[in-house]
């Protein structure tokens, strides 16, 4: 076999497991406009916050140190224990369920019915205000992010790649990691949303409000369920993105890079989510590999959006969006 | 006329009524300056069909959202069930019982059929989140259940054979029906229905209105509809309200309504001279 399909095949199952990566962070931003057509620009932000949560709480670090110790003068800064990884990433959760409920409480129970623009501009609000709450909390150091989730070459695939080709493929075990998770929390979500009563509801909700009201379903419930389910999925790649690259304020910075896999995939749609983020991850690493020694390489940072603009030509609904279909 | 505080009456065709379980008590309804009701007060007796009827812009529609907890009245009261009822939103009057339909259809489009029935019975269902995310014992076993009733009212209302279909794909006739199981399968004290007949051709008339009479006659269900055809609402009804610009101008069995001046005039329209 030539060298060069074997290094192709190695670059797409490594553009593949990124794709899960972006698939994950897209995954949020759909469940949340599904449900109730807010496109939610805090998407981002919320996995940095939860990730430096997530950080906070393992290492036992005291939230708002500070400016507690600002206030009070004095030298606080670690509780003295450190907290398991398992519970640490519960507790973050929790987190972002108090979250959830307070944006609906706080801000989006008291925009029901506005246009979209305008419940656009409160997620940027909500997501510059989590930003400031998130470095108030826990400060805007870069962490390390470590839940032990293994790391480096994947032995296995080096070795069996190499009895086949004579070349063992480098596959990073957290890559590998990601998407095993990532592929258990779709088929969770989507089991949850086809055959539990509250998964009905929600797909209720994203159908017709009213319809819903009338049944009996509070739309208020609904609404917190679906961005504690986001925060969750948002704490999820938080703590993938945060392992790789560390935690930091770039983190908030992949909500960028889901938006062309959102409009490839389609904004409504879970497995969209998914087969876009797969698509953007092979396409742009393909391309890098192909095209991109000839024109200077970097084109990791453009690619995507190309690709999702050739595509709003031609499927403005996305691969798997709902058609539009306007009556006159 | 029929006395208020009567217990009860039986219909011509020997059904038996039973005691009051709604009385709205003078209610008013504006909208800024625009009166949409006018002080109207009427009862709903137990098991059976009553009717509201009025020219375009009567106030009707008004009046279900009234009953329904879309609109809440600026006056007057609601006893449900001997109790006033406080000002409510649409989903607490659903859980007190109180199903409707809509004048538009408003189904959950890209659910199927039998997803679309489901939603009714969600109020039955008390499994808490965690046994449904993790799908315990209880979460199942009231999923079972309610897929039982769900079946049966499918059943009923003929839609078997498009249960899996996404509503989206249905025609009209075939989406009031599904609305109306959804409503129906929420076994409801009083169940709304907003212009059933609206847009049907005659054959599919035929059909609703077979239906809402079975329904009523099988599960004893106390009716509540609004309708502006009036021969397929004096077939249907025990006792017909009469609205008119947001004002009551007749209330009675059909016999007495279709007797009624006023209603004559509303309906013919009266020569001014």
């Amino acid at each position: 076999m030539p060298d060069q399909l074997i290094f192709a095949m190695e670059v797409t199952l490594n553009g593949l497991l990124n794709g899960v990566m972006y698939a994950l962070v897209a995954l949020g931003f759909v469940l949340i406009f599904k449900a109730s057509g807010i496109f939610n620009y805090a998407q981002g932000v919320m996995a940095l916050f939860a990730a430096m949560t997530l950080v906070g709480i393992q290492q036992g670090r005291v939230p708002f140190g500070h400016l507690i110790n600002e206030i009070f003068g004095t030298d606080i800064h670690y509780f003295g224990w450190e907290v398991p990884a398992l519970a640490a990433i519960l507790l973050t959760a929790l987190v972002m369920i108090g979250f959830a409920i307070l944006a609906q409480q706080f801000v989006f129970r008291h925009l029901v019915g506005q246009e979209p623009i305008i419940l656009f501009m409160a997620t940027i609000g909500l997501a510059y205000f989590l930003e400031g709450v998130s470095d108030l909390m826990w400060g805007s150091e870069i962490r390390n992010l470590d839940v032990g989730i293994p790391q480096g070459i994947n032995d296995s695939i080096d070795a069996v790649t190499f009895d086949l080709f004579g070349y063992g493929f480098f596959i990073d075990n957290l890559d590998v990691t990601a998407a095993i998770v990532a592929a258990i929390l779709v088929g969770g979500l989507i089991a949850f949303a086809q055959y539990t009563k509250q998964g009905r509801a929600m797909r209720a909700v994203a159908d017709d409000h009213q319809a819903a009201l009338s049944v009996g379903i509070k739309l208020d419930y609904v609404w917190v369920l679906v961005w504690s389910l986001a925060g969750i999925v948002a704490l999820v790649a938080g703590i993938m993105w945060g392992s790789k690259s560390g935690v930091q304020f770039s983190l908030s910075l992949i909500a960028l890079k889901a938006l062309p896999v959102l409009m490839l995939g389609g904004f409504t749609s879970i497995p969209g989510a998914i087969i876009g983020g797969l698509i953007i991850g092979v396409g742009e690493a393909l391309f890098e590999f192909a095209i991109g020694p000839m024109i200077g390489g970097a084109t990791e940072n453009w690619f995507a959006y190309v690709l999702a603009l050739v595509f709003l030509v031609f499927r403005p609904q996305g691969l798997f969006g709902e058609k539009i279909i306007e009556r006159v | 006329m029929l006395d208020a505080a009567q217990e009860g009456y039986t219909t011509a065709d020997g059904r038996k009524i039973g005691g009051v379980v709604m009385e709205m008590r003078n209610i008013t309804l504006r909208f800024g300056g625009v009166v949409a009701i006018k002080d109207i007060s009427f009862d709903i007796r137990e098991g059976e069909i009553r009717a509201i009827i009025g020219p375009n812009g009567a106030g009707k529609s008004s009046m279900l959202n009234v009953i329904s907890g879309f609109y809440n009245p600026q006056e007057g009261e609601m006893i449900y069930r001997g109790a006033k009822r406080p000002p409510m939103k649409p989903y607490q009057v659903a859980r007190q019982g109180i199903a409707r339909t809509f004048q538009n259809i408003a189904l959950f489009e890209g659910m199927t059929v039998l997803d679309n029935v489901m939603t009714g019975r969600l109020n039955h269902m008390k499994a808490s989140i965690l046994d449904q995310a993790f799908w315990w014992g209880r979460a199942q076993r009231e999923e079972v259940e309610n897929r039982k009733r769900a079946e049966e009212v499918i059943d009923f209302l003929e839609i078997q054979k498009i249960r899996k279909t996404p509503v989206g794909r249905l025609p009209y006739g075939l989406k009031k029906r599904v609305e109306l199981a959804r409503a129906l399968v929420a076994e409801p004290k009083i169940l709304l229905l907003d212009e059933p007949m609206a847009g049907m051709n005659v054959e599919e008339k035929e059909d609703m209105s077979r239906f809402i009479l079975d329904v009523n006659d099988e599960f004893g269900t106390t009716i509540v509809l609004i309708e502006h055809d009036m021969g397929v609402v004096m077939d249907l009804s025990d006792r017909v309200v009469v609205m008119d610009y947001g004002r009551k101008i007749g209330d009675g069995t059909p016999a007495e309504v279709r007797a009624n001046q006023e209603v004559i005039d509303a309906y013919l329209g009266v020569a001014h001279d």
